[in-house]
């Protein structure tokens, strides 16, 4: 049974693969040959679909607004999600393990819950329309989120390190920024890795906060969709577009995603 | 999820400076929508920014309504059929995957893939692969003989969507498993093969205790994600046909940015909320008393 383990996990992959494959072969396809005929690879190869977007600043915009809030959030969740996560794992407070809790509830909310009243509240503060609208929305669930992978990994540093540090005199900043910190990088790695993961796939809450000038590329995607009627290659191509980022940022955390979640306290 | 590593922490007062630029941000984020909510909640309107005190007639309509009870039930019997599919495969195919070695690499990118990307892209993604004429699982399955048709015939909307969510999020139950699996000492096993356990035995009573943990907040995730499930369904079949696959957002932003009635989408919105608070926090007090022992 050991010898034919492998196959599990390559009939599994080839599953997961199938539909990008045929996402990633219908944006090399003319409309033509979309509707007309069912063919399992291009016939006419055209990369007409992928010009348009590279030409189109309605475009390619999009992909520039989606990858500015995104990284304004992973940076402004983990931020203030440190000095929290440190508090969780290293003291205990009054009321600690309520707000704890309640961090998590916010991860629980309905983002269609959400969308009205955000709408409401951005555009009395006037910031609609900007990319740190939808940052700053983004961090309701990846606030919580960093804060508890954190605190994990925070846990799973002995407090030795800690008094260590004061015995050799570094005061508490100098501490966190130049010990504690690259003693957790790879717990910051895999918290930054899923903040950047929710914030790029959301797509209700960043569609309600902005118009024009923030809009993220999965809004153009979904008008174009309805406006243009049927252009599934030009679709088809933009999907295969977002798939990317994300590709590139699991190659550079592959090895903190097995060893970080272990890492913690598993 | 317990707080803390060690039992002994001291108890420090200050720590609340630490905690407050997040209490800020969620507080912002949380308390003043939370509050909008329960505002429309309780009061009726005519239109032009009047509004009146109703008390509490939207929950009682809610409550009551066969429309709700409806999506409710669909709501349920989704998060459970995703939940019993995508865990037990989940840890199947973890256990299954290589411990060391290139292949390691490889198998962990190209699973995470599917949960970085955008979730309107996963439902046109399927939505283009289910189609029968142009769609290479629509064509197959009709190929085969079978009258497959999504768009038509609530069974196939159900197969598609259940499909899409458990190739969607299977990973992420395979990603914290074999996390589980790997941080298990070799120690263990050479124990295991000297007392001549099985390999039932050696899932039973070593492989599966040091997944618990990571397995609990794989279910939890799986279950609060996929109770707030609503970009996908909506691209992939939009609730329908007919009502069929109306999941509970699905429903409630049809009520609320649709058809504008703030009132019930708010009491709606509540009841929805404690549905998942109250489920999430069973779940919770569970685990921790579990770790207390």
């Amino acid at each position: 049974m050991k010898r034919f383990s492998w196959l599990i996990p390559t009939l599994y992959i080839i599953f997961l693969m199938l539909p990008i494959y045929w996402l990633i072969s219908m944006s090399f396809k003319t409309t033509n040959e979309i509707l007309g005929s069912f063919t399992l690879w291009p016939r006419e190869f055209t990369l007409e679909n992928y010009q348009t977007i590279f030409t189109d600043p309605t475009w390619y915009n999009g992909y520039i607004n989606s990858i500015l809030y995104v990284s304004i959030n992973t940076v402004l969740s983990v931020a203030v999600a440190l000095p929290a996560a440190y508090a969780f794992s290293r003291y205990r407070f009054l009321g600690d393990k309520h707000l704890f809790f309640w961090l998590l509830t916010n991860r629980m909310a309905p983002a269609a819950v959400f969308a009205l009243p955000f709408f409401q509240l951005y555009s009395a503060v006037g910031i609609f329309d900007t990319h740190l609208a939808v940052a700053l929305a983004h961090t309701l669930f990846n606030i919580p989120l960093a804060v508890w992978i954190l605190e994990g990994f925070m846990s799973g540093v002995p407090r030795q390190l800690d008094e260590t540090a004061y015995i050799d005199g570094y005061s508490f900043p100098e501490f966190f920024v130049r010990i504690f910190i690259p003693t957790i990088s790879a717990g910051i790695g895999v918290a930054a890795f899923f903040c950047f993961m929710f914030s790029w796939v959301e797509l209700l809450l960043a569609k309600t906060l902005t118009a024009v000038a923030a809009k993220p590329i999965a809004a153009t995607m979904t008008k174009t969709a309805s406006s243009s009627g049927y252009e599934l290659g030009l679709l088809a191509a933009a999907g295969t577009l977002t798939i990317i980022p994300g590709a590139i940022v699991i190659w550079f955390v592959r090895n903190y995603i097995a060893k970080g979640f272990a890492l913690g306290r598993v | 999820m317990r707080i803390g590593g060690s039992v002994n922490k001291p108890v420090n007062q200050k720590a609340w400076f630490f905690v407050l630029p997040v209490l800020v941000l969620v507080a912002f984020n949380a308390i003043v929508p939370l509050m909008t909510v329960v505002n429309y909640s309780v009061q009726e309107t005519f239109g032009n920014n009047e509004f009146f005190w109703s008390g509490l007639i939207w929950f009682e309509e809610v409550l009551t309504s066969d429309r709700f009870h409806a999506s409710l039930g669909r709501q349920l019997f989704f998060t459970f059929t995703i939940l019993a599919i995508e865990v037990p495969l989940g840890v199947v195919i973890a256990l299954a995957m290589p411990r060391k070695g290139f292949w390691v690499s490889v198998c962990l990118v190209l699973m995470a893939m599917p949960l970085l990307i955008p979730w309107n892209v996963v439902g046109s993604m399927w939505n283009i692969f289910g189609l029968p004429e142009i769609g290479l699982l629509g064509k197959t399955l009709n190929t085969l003989g079978f009258d497959y048709n999504y768009t038509r015939q609530p069974g196939d909307a159900w197969f598609t969507l259940i499909l899409m969510d458990v190739w969607h999020w299977t990973s992420l139950v395979v990603l914290l498993a074999y996390a589980g699996l790997v941080s298990i000492p070799d120690a263990y096993y050479q124990a295991a093969k000297i007392d001549g356990a099985s390999s039932w035995a050696v899932f039973r009573y070593i492989q599966l205790p040091k997944m618990k943990r990571v397995l609990t907040i794989a279910i939890l995730l799986r279950f609060m994600d996929s109770f707030n499930i609503y970009t996908e369904p909506s691209v992939l079949t939009g609730g329908g046909p007919g009502n069929s696959t109306t999941l509970l957002s699905i429903d409630l932003v049809k009520i609320a940015l649709g058809q504008f009635d703030l009132g019930p989408a708010a009491a709606m919105s509540l009841v929805y909320f404690l549905v998942i608070l109250l489920t999430s926090w069973i779940f919770y007090t569970i685990m921790t008393r579990d770790e207390e022992n």
